[in-house]
Order: structure tokens, then sequence, then C-alpha cells
């Protein structure tokens, strides 16, 4: 845990840089031919949508580990990542539709597979942290179960893309890219990570310091 | 492993009993989904005719919503009764225990959906008689996906609060799927030029969300549901 505390400030200087140069490396890429400027939503969009599968898989692990060993920072960790899918999610639901709207002259395709999955896989974890503010004692063990069937979720995100018909571009696009649109993509990718590392391990150790405090509020009653 | 099934069979011979002494869920659980039924007489019917392709739609919600009302109660009445503990504390196998009471939820749905889908058919003037094992084999595969999480989620909210909404709220996200399958499934065998390719497909899909659900729901149960 010390050597998470220690890389916080790191993280959060490397982000803070990265995502003030990011919007001069997306603008210095070159234009899409067809789609022009609202392409360069992609730059954001993606890497937010990584972000949020990671975390959802981060979720589900320590989730499980949470149910099997019953680790107190398996759940904070668990929480930190279900509002990081939530926060990413969110970015992501709204730069593809504002994409999609000059790309495919619709907002929302439902008989799209990726989108309805990202929508349903949001939905899941919104309702994790419903579930962990309204369900009373004891609902981090029920959200651990609710995480792990939303992790179960995320293979088939990733993949409806090329297994069912879709709008959605592949994930092969990214692998295809013009050198001068990867980097820029690389470059906020690994911001937008450093981002949400830092955005998680704060959020576990406020939760944990929560914790603790509820620990002590209890001691004193006793 | 036998042990496992016959500890299940006799968990779900006593919901079954109890149900057939008070007859409480199947009574209440049709009429509410007559209930559904007649508003979606008037939301989807225009000019004396159904909106055609909805008839399989209807169907699903009827089906979710009435299995979601049931889901709640089944143990519902294991915490009013206080006999949840007493369940739970039966020296046999966890998911003996949760295959029990999947198996009395299904029977329940089972003879719920075997009124409401010749329901569908006259009201909704839907040709159910058309290719009956492939719609029996969609109605059974989409009913115990959506049982075998619904089962799972029903059980470890109910010492939670606010478990009747939060119920439905995380149940729909998940069973998402299968209730795709169902609809797409149903509504292939119910259009005017039906396609039972669709319709076999989607079973196919249905079998591996179950597979998937029951794999993950009889893995989660017994920590979930241990005090």
């Amino acid at each position: 845990m010390r050597v998470a505390t220690r890389l916080v400030p790191v993280l959060l200087v490397v982000a803070v840089v990265m995502l003030a140069r990011a919007p001069f490396l997306i603008d210095a890429a070159p234009y899409e031919s067809t789609m022009g400027l609202v392409q360069k939503i992609f730059y954001f969009h993606v890497p937010s949508a990584l972000v949020a599968m990671t975390s959802a898989i981060v979720c589900g692990i320590a989730s499980t580990v949470f149910l099997i060993r019953r680790r107190r920072l398996a759940d904070h960790v668990a929480l930190a990542a279900a509002e990081l899918v939530v926060v990413f999610g969110l970015i992501v639901l709204v730069t593809g539709p504002l994409w999609a709207r000059k790309a495919w002259g619709a907002w929302w395709v439902w008989q799209d597979a990726r989108l309805t999955i990202t929508l349903v896989m949001w939905m899941l974890f919104a309702g994790y942290l419903l579930l962990r503010r309204f369900g009373g004692a004891g609902s981090e063990v029920l959200a651990a179960a609710v995480a792990i069937f939303g992790t179960a979720l995320v293979p088939f995100v990733y993949w409806s893309v090329n297994i069912w018909r879709t709008q959605h571009p592949t994930t092969d696009v990214v692998a295809t890219l013009p050198p001068e649109m990867r980097w820029p993509l690389r470059w906020s990718m690994l911001a937008i990570f450093a981002l949400s590392g830092a955005l998680l391990i704060l959020r576990t150790q406020l939760e944990r310091g929560r914790a603790e405090l509820e620990d002590a509020y209890a001691a004193v009653e006793e | 492993m036998t042990e496992i099934i016959r500890a299940a069979w006799l968990i779900a011979v006593k919901d079954l009993r109890v149900e057939a002494r008070s007859r409480e869920l199947i009574y209440t659980t049709v009429f509410f989904a007559l209930s559904c039924l007649l508003v979606f007489a008037f939301a989807f019917v225009r000019g004396g005719r159904p909106i055609p392709d909805t008839a399989g739609g209807i169907l699903w919600v009827v089906i979710v919503f009435a299995g979601t009302l049931a889901l709640g109660r089944t143990f519902e009445r294991e915490r009013q009764t206080d006999t949840l503990r007493a369940l739970l504390l039966a020296p046999v196998e966890r998911p003996a225990v949760y295959l029990g009471k999947l198996a009395a939820v299904l029977l329940l749905l089972a003879a719920v959906e075997a009124l409401v889908v010749p329901v569908v058919g006259v009201l909704f003037q839907a040709p159910i008689a058309r290719a009956p094992w492939l719609l029996m084999g969609l109605l059974a595969a989409g009913t115990l996906g959506f049982a075998a999480v619904g089962t799972l989620f029903a059980a470890m909210l109910v010492r939670a609060q606010s478990r009747d909404v939060l119920l439905p709220v995380l149940l729909y996200p998940v069973t998402v799927p299968v209730i795709i399958g169902g609809v797409l499934g149903t509504r292939a065998i119910f259009a005017p030029e039906p396609d039972f390719d669709t319709a076999r497909l989607m079973l196919t899909m249905l079998v591996f969300f179950d597979g998937v659900f029951i794999t993950i729901a009889l893995w989660v149960f017994g920590p979930v549901m241990s005090e």
C-alpha cells in the first residue's frame, strides 16, 4: 500500500502533463478523409472505453478475491474500480453518440450489439453502486456477486463487434491506423490510464479510511 | 452428486407443497400477468388489430415482470416465516438449496406460461401453434436463464434494504442476453414469414447463456449466502 501511495503523485503529474499536451497532438493529427473533425473524438472515446473495460475486469477479480478470502482491501478496490467503470463508461456513452450522429446519422442504433452491451454493462455497474449505497449492511458481499456477472459481460463487449453484425468500427481499426494517428491515440491512452490508476488508488484509500472511521465509531459506542 | 440432487429435489418438493396449500404465488402471479396483458392490449393495439411483430415482445415482457414478482415472493416467504436460516442450516451442500429453489421457481413459471402463452395467442393473434416445440424450447431455455440469475439475486437480496426495487435493477441488465434471445427467437416464429433458422440460432445462444449463468450462480451462491 505504501508503494501505491508514492505512486499517486507520479501518476497524477504524468496524467496532467500528458492530458495538457494531448489536445495539441490530436489537433496536429491528420483529418480522417470521410468523417473530418468528429473523428477526433476517437482519441478520447477509445481510451475511456478501454479504461472502463479494464476497470470492470479489476472489479470482477477484486470481487472474486473478496468472496473467497474476505479481505477488506479487495472490497475497497472493487468499489473504486466500479466507480471508474461508471465514470469512464459515461464518457464513452456520451462521446459515442456525438460521433455517431455525424458518422451514422443517428445518435443511437439499437441493432448494434456493441452499443447495447456497453449500455447494459454500464447499467449493471450503476446497479452495483446502487446496491452498495442502498442495500444496507452486508451489501458488499451481494455486490461482489453482481460484479462477477458484470465482468462476465466484458469479453462480449470487446468481441461483439467482430462476431455480431454491427455498424461499430471493429477492433482492427487501432492496429491499422496510420502512424500519425496512432501516436496521439497512444498518448491519450497512456494519459487516461495514468489518471484512472491514480483515481483507483486514491478512491481505495478513501474507502479504507472511511471503513476505519466506521470501526472507530463502533468501538466507541461499545 | 446424487446427494445434492436428492436434497435439491426435497427442497423443491417442500416449496411446491407450501405453494399447493396456499396457492398464493400462482394466483397472484397469473393475475398480475393478465393485468400486464391488459395494459399492453391498450398500448399495442391500433384500430382493433395488434401492431405487427409485437406479440413476441409482449409475451416476454409479461414473463419477465411476472417472474420478477414470483422470485421476490418465494424468498420473502422464507423471510417472513423465519425459515431461511433453518434452510441454510440444513446439512446439505449450499448449491442444493439453490437448485431446489430454482426448480420450484421454474415449475411455477412454467405453469404461468402455460396460461399466458395461449392468452397472448388469442388476444394478439400470435400463431403459437406454428412451431410448438421450438417455441417451447425458447420459453424453457429463456425462463431457465432468467430464473437462474433471478433465484441467486432474490436469495441474496432477501436481507438487503430496498430489495423490491434492487431486484429488477440488478436482474434485468444481467439477463438482457437471455431476454434478447427469447424476444428475437419468438418474433422470428411469429413473423408473417417465419424464420426458423434465426429461432434455432437464438435457442442455441440461450442454451449457451444458461450454461454460463448457472455455472456462475452455483459457484457464487455458497459464499454469498454464508453468514
